[in-house]
């Protein structure tokens, strides 16, 4: 894991003692909320419907043990004893008051963690592949660039007003885990024809009320390269991006409005002037950098099940459906990614207890190298999990209610806070998620219909990601009250689409039986069990299932 | 309004703000729009008194940027804080064509852009705020180190970096 240096750490102490003095000067009155406004968002601190929320930055989603310790800590110490991390590999405290808050910055400071720039019309935290580093698929680790990334982007003069918020998502894996198709810049790392890696850079994705997949304005970039391209794209947003219009700010609506051919244009010459300056990397700084992601000292194993292991799978169907669904395949012989599920059902998704905490810390430095991820799908990741102690960590997860077999499946909903605490949400989100999890907690069935994802957003700016669900809700207001508008066949992954609108929005209890009744056509479309729901409606189109789900209504 | 330059408040502004209808004058430094360089161009490039230019920021530097060497001032616009566009206009013109008058922010100029300001290549500041110039100055003082280049000429944290580890190779 990347540890901070002197430098880092000196940095992220002045920022403290910066935002120190902005609370005292907003406290004392010195300097207006309007003036504060932009100065709090930079460091984390929202304004929402019944308190200050703080948000904390997980760079790439990458925590060690004595991090979370410390989430853990400053969640009972200034919140009520949560936290809930977010699909921006984030986590954020609800309940902070404003007279706190950089004292809340100073702990984080002490374990090095922060909350710069989780909010504000700037770069944001750069998200990556929550497997980064230990994925049999990975061609190369893109911790490293993300990492490279944060530094340069991190109190960037030139682009801290941008005309609108900007994210950066990575993929070291052709197997996209990290949505690169539907951020403001996706970076997607490749070999060319010279077995030479870099990455495809992908331009004006994004969701929200528009929403678009990103075009690829260059196919091939040699990572040396990597920054002053980066540079030359903000640079063409920050001059030529819509100011007008906060609705139509993104880079998506700029690169939309004039082309992906004129945006290349613009940025290749750009880039053509910067690319041999001062933001080339040497082979020797990024070696530096790659230095802190070296493999943790793992075993020799042989990589055969362990008798332990095969005997747990015999005897324990609950291991069995847990080992099936929330583990993926390690590159070192032997060893197992694994995903501890955010989502029981009946719980907020995302959320997490102090005391739960503590547990995947201790759990972690057991059996992971003390290292843990934060997903975008609001789960979290023991990325180096020995395959012999998958039946003792299960127990031990079980005990903090961390077992739950279900990563992928119907029940591992995205969902964003939504009305129950966002001032921009029109509806609910997680009551929805919470009754649709309670429909599919018969496990059997719940396996039996496999990956479905689905993603719900309170209102159209799309926090929860409806438009790339397998099935969307969004929450809706009609008159009142609220309603909720399906969406089905969207992807987030390498194959990224929208989804398409079933049809008329449908009450609360209305959504919950559709969404039984959509995967209800699809067990009967299906054409065998490993058809997924996303190939079923491919293959099927829309039809059968608006056709069942309004006839039922 | 106040002015605050290389650090130090200044009392007097030596620049003539000149109205685009207004006569120039013939020896005092004269700052006129964008818009009336682009219509007395040739008229006033015989001038010999200093002359400074009020850039928009709308208006793309790349079009501007090598006329920029016949003007000793050039004053940018915040017309709102957030809206940050001058600080690609300052940084093109600094770096990329080389403008080595005084660059001058002008607008909603807060203490805590002056950091992000001068890294881009502003050396004069309007502030809205009397009194203040103690706080700003602090302002000025901002950080101790810096993650990016700029034509600012602070060493980035990466070049740090590489030059104590080659340092201490060569001390091995």
């Amino acid at each position: 894991m990347y540890q901070y240096d002197q430098i880092d750490q000196t940095l992220v102490d002045e920022r403290v003692a910066q935002f120190r003095d902005q609370v005292a000067r907003r406290l004392s009155g010195a300097i207006s909320e309007e003036e504060f406004k932009p100065l709090r968002l930079q460091n984390g601190l929202y304004l929402q419907l019944h308190a200050y929320m703080l948000r904390i930055a997980i760079p790439y989603g990458t925590l060690s043990s004595r991090q979370l310790r410390a989430l853990a800590q400053i969640g009972c110490k200034y919140d009520r004893g949560w936290g809930h991390f977010t699909t921006r590999q984030n986590l954020q405290y609800n309940w902070i008051r404003l007279e706190d808050a950089a004292d809340a910055l100073a702990d984080l400071a002490k374990v090095q963690m922060h909350a710069i720039q989780t909010s504000g019309n700037c770069i944001r935290n750069t998200t990556t592949d929550q497997f980064a580093g230990a994925a049999h698929d990975e061609i190369e680790d893109p911790r490293v660039w993300c990492e490279i990334i944060r530094q340069w982007s991190t109190f960037h003069p030139e682009f801290s007003f941008l005309p609108r918020k900007f994210k950066i998502a990575v993929t070291g894996s052709p197997n996209d885990r990290a949505a690169v198709r539907v951020h403001d810049i996706g970076l997607r790392m490749h070999r060319n024809a010279d077995g030479e890696t870099g990455f495809e850079v992908i331009v004006g994705g994004g969701l929200g009320r528009t929403p678009f997949i990103g075009k690829t304005i260059r196919d091939f970039l040699p990572k040396q390269h990597l920054l002053s391209y980066l540079e030359a794209i903000l640079r063409v947003y920050n001059q030529f991006g819509r100011r007008d219009n906060m609705y139509k700010a993104r880079i998506k609506i700029l690169v939309h409005e004039i082309g992906i051919e004129t945006m290349r244009e613009k940025v290749e010459a750009e880039w053509q002037s910067i690319r041999d300056g001062a933001l080339q990397l040497p082979q020797a700084a990024i070696d530096q950098i790659a230095a802190h992601f070296a493999p943790p000292a793992f075993e020799r194993l042989s990589g055969g099940v362990t008798p332990d292991y095969a005997a747990a799978f015999r005897t324990d169907f609950e291991f069995g459906l847990w080992a099936r669904r929330n583990t993926f395949k390690h590159k070192q012989p032997g060893y197992s990614i694994v995903t501890i599920s955010l989502k029981k059902e009946g719980e907020p998704p995302g959320d997490m207890k102090a005391e739960q905490m503590l547990a995947v810390a201790d759990l972690a430095d057991r059996y992971s190298f003390g290292e843990i991820r934060v997903t975008h799908e609001q789960n979290l990741v023991l990325p180096h999990v020995k395959q012999a102690d998958l039946p003792a960590l299960f127990r031990a997860l079980k005990a903090y209610d961390l077992a739950t077999p279900n990563v992928g499946l119907a029940s591992d909903i995205i969902a964003c806070p939504g009305l129950d605490y966002c001032a921009l949400a029109n509806a609910r989100s997680i009551p929805i998620a919470q009754q649709i999890a309670l429909r599919f907690r018969n496990w059997e069935r719940a396996h039996d219909i496999g990956e479905l994802k689905i993603k719900i957003s309170g209102c159209i700016n799309a926090c929860g990601h409806h438009h790339v669900g397998h099935i969307g809700i969004l929450g809706v207001d009609k008159n009142g009250e609220e309603f909720y508008q399906l969406t089905l066949g969207g992807s987030a992954d390498q194959d990224a689409a929208l989804g398409d609108i079933l049809g008329p929005a449908l009450n609360t209890a209305q959504t919950v039986d559709a969404i039984d009744t959509l995967v209800e056509i699809y067990l009967r479309l299906r054409s065998g069990s490993d058809e997924r729901f996303l190939d079923t409606y491919r293959r099927v189109g829309l039809q059968p299932f608006r056709e069942a789900v309004y006839a039922a209504a | 309004m106040p002015l605050l330059k290389n650090g130090q408040m200044i009392g007097e502004d030596a620049w003539l703000s000149v109205a685009d209808d207004a006569p120039l004058p013939e020896h005092r430094p004269a700052l006129i729009s964008h818009a009336r360089w682009q219509a007395e161009q040739e008229h006033l490039a015989g001038r010999n008194a200093p002359l400074g230019i009020r850039l928009p920021n709308t208006v793309d530097v790349l079009d501007f940027g090598p006329e920029a060497g016949r003007f000793d001032l050039i004053v940018l616009e915040f017309p709102k804080f957030s809206d940050g566009r001058a600080y690609s206009q300052a940084r093109l013109l600094r770096e990329r064509f080389g403008f080595a008058g005084e660059l001058r922010a002008t607008g909603h100029v807060l203490q805590d852009q002056l950091w992000h300001m001068q890294r881009c290549g502003f050396d004069a500041f309007e502030i809205a705020r009397e009194g203040a110039a103690e706080a700003f100055a602090a302002a000025m003082r901002g950080f101790s180190h810096v993650y990016q280049p700029t034509g600012d000429g602070r060493i980035s944290a990466l070049k740090q970096r590489l030059a104590a580890a080659r340092k201490q190779e060569a001390a091995e």
